[in-house]
């Protein structure tokens, strides 16, 4: 059975979904991602959906899923690269994602997550 | 019963032929006084139109009779088709275009009253004519219609095409000034181009305008925020501008929630702002310019 890589970038997986999903393998991912994350303890997730052109309302529940449980395991979600039509089709279908963060490219996505971390550890410093 | 109607058109045919030149100069005549419009045409192409006409009817008459469906009309339907298509363009009202056909009426009648002498004959030589005029005539002003959508057809298109332009104002952030109202089948073509740029430019901040939408209701609200949250999903952030003061209002009133998306009173605070999330500063330059101008004189 086919499965989607996980990648250690540091303190960060990167999920580059190539393949179009279907359920079994978003379910697969789900559990796969969690536990990379308990094990490696990383700080934030990419997750790179430029390649994926279909998408359903389930896979966009996953994706929502997802990204609340990373927040859970205290890794920051970002999904990246996003195409036009997945971006349409989620929101005709009522999904808006709300609480995952986005951006353009992978780069950006990194940006993202280390201005945030930052900001985090800036802020757990203050308390010290 | 063909035959009949052949002599009948034979008839038509022949007092035509007679009576060409008095028929033309009437039927000019009838035109000046009620339909001709001087300030779209001017005489010379009238008249070159009435004659091509009269020589046409002549034609199909001697050859088909006196029945407008029949083959030999052809060059006289595509003829009617050319005068009432370049009429929709010239801004003709559609009873003036057929007027054109249905003017030829009162000279014609004169020369089949002068030509037979029988009431009889004269009454049916007329409803002859009549039902044939009356026919090219219906023919031309359906032309017409049928121009007229063309023209609003392709004038939609056009708007559509030219109602959506995405300006990139500088690295990294893009424009959308919206004009005119929105309905679904604009909001699908603006939210499609706003998203193609957002991943051809790289951008991440987009502005929506809406300086130029007359009126903001529950469904254009429905589309922007629609916009807005699929710009988002692709990871860019969207900036609404321009909201006039009667749309806050109407906004507000019909419980539209906007909170989740950032709005500014005009392009330009719109644009500062996104300048300043890119970490852009503008620092204006006159200061230097006139240490120039000094050092300048000094060097003079």
């Amino acid at each position: 059975m086919d499965k989607i890589p996980i990648l250690s970038m540091g303190e960060f997986l990167l999920v580059t979904i190539q393949v179009d999903m279907h359920d079994r393998l978003a379910m697969t991912l789900q559990d796969d991602l969690t536990s990379r994350i308990s094990e490696t303890g990383a700080r934030g997730v990419l997750i790179d959906i430029s390649s994926l052109e279909i998408v359903d309302s389930f896979i966009g529940r996953m994706l929502g899923n997802i990204a609340a449980m990373s927040r859970v395991l205290d890794a920051e979600t970002v999904v990246v690269g996003m195409r036009p039509a997945v971006a349409i089709t989620l929101v005709e279908l009522g999904m808006s994602l709300a609480g995952v963060k986005t951006a353009l490219n992978v780069d950006a996505g990194m940006e993202l997550l280390q201005t945030s971390l930052g900001s985090d550890e800036e802020m757990n410093g203050s308390y010290v | 019963m063909a035959t009949v109607l052949n002599q009948k058109a034979g008839n038509l045919g022949s007092i035509l032929t007679r009576h060409r030149e008095e028929i033309l100069a009437q039927w000019l005549r009838e035109m000046s006084g009620t339909t001709r419009r001087s300030d779209l045409m001017n005489e010379a192409e009238v008249k070159g139109q009435c004659a091509r006409f009269l020589d046409l009817l002549i034609q199909a008459t001697a050859a088909g009779g006196s029945n407008s469906d029949s083959n030999s009309y052809d060059p006289m339907r595509s003829m009617l088709e050319e005068i009432s298509r370049s009429r929709a363009l010239q801004g003709f009202t559609p009873s003036e275009t057929a007027t054109f056909v249905f003017s030829i009426k009162r000279p014609l009648f004169t020369a089949i009253r002068e030509e037979l002498s029988d009431g009889g004959e004269v009454a049916q030589e007329m409803w002859t004519a009549t039902e044939l005029l009356d026919n090219l005539g219906l023919y031309t002003a359906e032309v017409y219609l049928k121009s007229r959508e063309e023209i609003i057809r392709r004038q939609q298109e056009e708007m559509l095409e030219l109602s959506t332009p995405v300006v990139k104002l500088w690295e990294g952030i893009l424009a959308l000034p919206l004009i005119g109202t929105l309905d679904s089948a604009r909001t699908q073509v603006v939210m499609e181009s706003l998203l193609e740029s957002i991943v051809k430019t790289n951008s991440r901040v987009a502005i929506i305008d809406i300086t130029g939408v007359p009126t903001v209701d529950t469904v254009v609200a429905q589309h922007l925020l629609k916009t807005v949250t699929a710009a988002r999903l692709m990871g860019a952030d969207c900036i609404i501008s321009g909201v006039r003061p009667q749309i806050a209002q109407t906004i507000v009133h019909l419980g539209i929630n906007l909170l989740d998306v950032t709005t500014k009173a005009t392009l330009s605070d719109a644009f500062a702002l996104a300048a300043k999330r890119a970490g852009l500063k503008f620092i204006r330059e006159q200061k230097q310019r006139k240490d120039k101008q000094n050092n300048l004189e000094e060097v003079e």
